[in-house]
């Protein structure tokens, strides 16, 4: 019994009167013509989200999409449309307008259709909106900002959202496959502004991952969030200007993940290195990080923000070795891309929605810990800056440049964390930045449940961690000449 | 290829959404509103791109969507839907209703007065349909690709060349009797190749878009500029850590100025998130920088009749001598800061900084030493307090000449200071973009490095 695929057959077929052997005269009329895979993708997705401003919440919002992505491949060209009404005659011709990228002429029959096997559980088939009523949703927005104004009475804004969102998937291949996927996903956010002595200064925390909106109240979240956007923002009140300049750099664990995300991440996509345009491509078997360094791409956590069950072409997800002790391993990769560099799909074709194509991505992607005490990492440096937190990050995978921007940071001087600094982008080079990581801390922490990933347009849920790690010469881009 | 057919053509007219729009405000209504909005919105379109010679995507767009709020007294909630029949209009009413009964009382919320909405709605000559075939964008997109690739031996490999033609039919109404549509059209061409030497590989792009296929660059010349602008970075160093003159080159400049939309507009003020609070009729930039609003200009892109709330746009100044005149407002930012919409619901219509005489060369000459900076990277702008910080590549100028490209290197100053050492605007304008800015010149940043 395959609940998703039960589920998936309810919402997204049945309403529409169709069923699999539709589905496959589908495919079969992609087929007629020279394509080397199709696939169609259904999609149904309510969102919901609710904000708190000035201590009452204003305005929410409820949202509905579904929609069907028709995708025909043949070698590395691409047809694909797509219809946001699930109905036979609109997907024939999104069917057909896709076939068009190649020429009409048989390609190899429709297999036998196989159901994905046993489709792992990483996360309650759950409808996160109907997990709360709306009113303990506004009351848990109100805790928000009653635990920030309590923590400090400098401050003076509080802005808070809760939002939800329920998918339900479905993936029709060529190659005989076909999978589903229900998919929670859950949010809550707090930003707060802090002002003293004519100074103003925003701090903010939030998390989520792929559970109900019950794991905010039973962990007291809606508290601990609050009181954390109100201590980061109080630091900054007191940050003077950030230094400028290379030097040692100290991460704290979790969220400053977003460096592996950045310097590495995105340069190790299937597309990127197939294509020659990553600064990554063709460094498989060599040394890109410090021994001690290994980097893995895990979709399969429980209940993380970046995993999925299966990936949006209906590969199961796994957890994929990207850097072992210092060495390449490989890539990120989609069919697509897997196909055409000769290896096998790693479970991270993703897409943000019916109406995107699918493109290798990131699902949750951390490093293991390695030894050192903390203590002994912040210890070991003279002059330097401790970054605990990060706001986003950005890559130029052609020239491996990267960068990422601290909102939390502190001045390391004697082996000590002494002042507060204020946040400032640090810039690296990709392919070597990991190679002067001389210290990896043994505190692992993955982040809170945040992170949002972008390219070509397209934004989809992921993960990072880390443990604390020093870093021998990073460009810390403050003010204060040293 | 052969001839490829496509997605049926269905774009519905304006008078079909009009009368959606009506059905929508009459159901809410009818499910007890006291007053509601809506927008409908359908889009369509072809996209495809080429890479080393080769098809790589044709993809076929076809969008459509329903928002609206309800009004119950001050109480209001929210919903939107991609299905247009009548029972998914009533279901996303519904839910827009269930959630008003939860939101609080506010007492700014609520339409635009009466008094504020459109009047008319002049025809701005944004509709100018190309619907090309799918042969004959891989056509242009070829000759876009082939055009950068010719241009220099160093070019090794591509993203590859796109051509785009979307066009879209948008309506908005609301219960005070407002109901107003738009059809527009966007094209456009963008190509990004890569470089490639003993010193490693860059990559960067050039594009054209506009409302009228007739006038955008030649897919040549897209092409052409892409190439030349990858290769002159090959070779990038590292600069050591200076304080410096800085001329943001004018597709990055435009950057600056949506920092300076982002401190004044509405929502950042009444939340007091903002560096510029309070500085109405205060100097913010240096006193010859003048910053104007231009919602009505034929054929450009950031054109609007009426803006998201309905409410009319004006030509008006924002700064003028270096003074901040007006604030960008939506009608209930306008309301919490008891001040008029500026008819900015759903951003600016072409800001525009007033051009200098001098070109980029005149601008380099008059910076004398410092950084030219063609890219920017990260997010490292804080609204609140103005810090900025973000990575960048460009190139060392001495003596008004460029000496050679630098990379990994961040800029850094705070947004106020920065406006406040705005040195001058180059004529170097792309009037294709709904910010309208030559390159700018900044006195004094930060640049740290190795």
């Amino acid at each position: 019994m395959n609940n998703a695929l039960d589920t998936a057959r309810r919402t997204l077929l049945a309403p529409a009167g169709l069923d699999e052997t539709d589905l496959d005269r589908l495919l079969g009329q992609i087929l007629t013509h020279r394509v080397d895979y199709a696939d169609l993708y259904f999609q149904y997705s309510r969102h919901e989200s609710w904000s708190l401003e000035e201590g009452q919440v204003k305005s929410g919002s409820y949202n509905v999409e579904q929609g069907v992505g028709v995708r025909a491949v043949s070698g590395e060209k691409t047809g694909f449309a797509y219809s946001d009404e699930i109905l036979l005659p609109a997907l024939s011709d999104a069917a057909t307008a896709a076939r068009a990228i190649a020429r009409s002429g048989a390609s190899a029959g429709m297999p036998v259709r196989q159901r994905s096997g046993a489709v792992p559980k990483l996360y309650a088939p759950l409808d996160p909106l109907a997990s709360l009523e709306d009113a303990a949703k506004v009351k848990l927005l109100e805790t928000v900002e009653a635990e920030a104004k309590r923590a400090d009475p400098r401050v003076t804004q509080v802005m808070a959202s809760l939002s939800g969102v329920q998918e339900v998937i479905l993936v029709a291949r060529s190659d005989g496959g076909l999978a589903a996927d229900v998919r929670p996903l859950v949010r809550l956010n707090v930003t707060v502004i802090v002002e003293a002595n004519g100074r103003r200064e925003t701090g903010s925390h939030g998390g989520g991952g792929r559970v109900s909106y019950q794991y905010f109240l039973e962990n007291d979240y809606a508290r601990t969030y609050a009181r954390e956007a109100v201590r980061q923002a109080l630091v900054n009140l007191d940050a003077d200007d950030a230094p400028a300049g290379s030097m040692q750099v100290v991460l704290g664990p979790g969220w400053p993940g977003i460096l592996l995300h950045e310097a590495i991440g995105h340069g190790l996509e299937g597309d990127f290195n197939r294509k020659g345009t990553s600064a990554f491509a063709g460094m498989v078997g060599q040394q890109v990080a410090a021994r001690g360094v290994t980097v893995v791409d895990d979709g399969t956590l429980a209940d993380r923000r970046g995993s999925l069950n299966v990936d949006d072409e209906g590969t199961p997800t796994q957890k994929t070795v990207l850097i072992e002790d210092g060495i390449l391993k490989g890539y990120l990769q989609d069919t697509l891309n897997a196909r055409l560099m000769g290896v096998a799909p790693t479970g991270n074709g993703r897409r943000e929605s019916y109406a995107h194509m699918p493109l290798p991505r990131m699902t949750n992607t951390y490093m293991l810990p390695g030894i050192r005490d903390p203590r002994e990492i912040i210890a070991s440096v003279e002059k330097g800056l401790y970054a605990v937190n990060f706001g986003g990050g950005q890559v130029d995978i052609t020239n491996g440049k990267f960068v990422f921007s601290a909102s939390e940071a502190y001045l390391i001087e004697n082996g000590k964390v002494t002042r507060p600094v204020k946040g400032a982008t640090l810039i690296g080079n990709g392919p070597d930045v990991l190679t002067r990581v001389t210290m990896v801390g043994n505190d692992l922490a993955l982040d809170s449940g945040v992170g949002t990933c972008g390219k070509d347009g397209q934004s989809v849920p992921v993960g990072v961690g880390q443990p604390t790690l020093l870093i021998d010469g990073l460009t810390v881009g403050g003010t204060q000449q040293q | 290829m052969t001839t490829t057919s496509r997605a049926k053509n269905t774009t519905a007219s304006s008078e079909q959404l009009k009368a959606l729009v009506g059905d929508v405000l009459a159901e809410a209504k009818r499910q007890g509103a006291s007053s509601a909005e809506a927008s409908v919105s359908v889009n369509q379109g072809l996209s495809v791109t080429v890479r080393l010679g080769e098809v790589e995507t044709v993809e076929h767009n076809r969008d459509k969507g329903l928002a609206l709020t309800l009004f119950f007294g001050k109480q209001s909630g929210s919903a939107s839907t991609s299905d247009l029949s009548p029972a998914a209009v009533r279901d996303c009413v519904r839910a827009a209703a269930t959630i008003a009964r939860y939101t609080a009382a506010d007492e700014f919320s609520g339409l635009a007065d009466p008094d504020q909405l459109a009047r008319e709605i002049p025809d701005l000559d944004l509709y100018y349909p190309w619907n090309p075939s799918v042969e004959q964008a891989i056509e242009l997109s070829l000759a876009c690709e082939d055009a950068a690739r010719a241009v220099d031996a160093r070019i090794t490999n591509s993203e590859g060349a796109t051509v785009y033609s979307y066009e879209s039919t948008d309506v908005y109404g609301n219960s005070h009797g407002f109901l107003g549509a738009t059809a527009t059209t966007r094209h456009g061409i963008s190509c990004a190749v890569i470089g490639q030497d003993d010193s490693g590989m860059q990559r960067d792009y050039w594009y054209t878009a506009a409302r009228d296929r007739a006038d955008l660059e030649a897919a040549a010349a897209v092409g052409k500029k892409a190439a030349e602008r990858s290769v002159r970075r090959l070779g990038g160093r590292k600069l050591s850590t200076r304080q410096i003159p800085v001329i943001y080159e004018a597709p990055v400049a435009s950057s600056l100025l949506s920092h300076f939309v982002g401190a004044i507009r509405g929502s950042s003020l009444y939340r007091r998130s903002s560096f510029l609070l309070d500085h109405l009729g205060k100097p913010v930039f240096a006193p010859q920088v003048r910053i104007h609003e231009q919602p009505f200009l034929k054929k450009a892109l950031g054109s609007t009749p009426f803006d998201n709330d309905g409410v009319a746009p004006a030509n008006r100044d924002i700064v003028r001598d270096g003074i901040l005149q007006g604030y960008v407002l939506d009608v209930y930012s306008a309301r919490k800061l008891g001040l008029r919409s500026t008819g900015n619901a759903g951003g600016v219509h072409n800001l525009t900084i007033e051009p200098g005489d001098q070109d980029l060369a005149g601008l380099l000459r008059q910076m004398g030493t410092g950084l030219l900076v063609t890219e920017l990277i990260g997010f490292g702008v804080n609204g609140v307090t103005g810090d900025y910080s973000r990575g960048a590549a460009g190139f060392w100028v001495e003596n008004g000449a460029i000496q050679y490209p630098v990379e990994e290197i961040t800029i850094a100053g705070n947004l106020k200071d920065m406006f406040r050492g705005l040195v001058a605007v180059g004529n170097d304008v792309d009037p294709s973009g709904n910010i309208r800015t030559g390159s700018i010149l900044i006195e004094s940043m930060t640049l740290a490095g190795s």
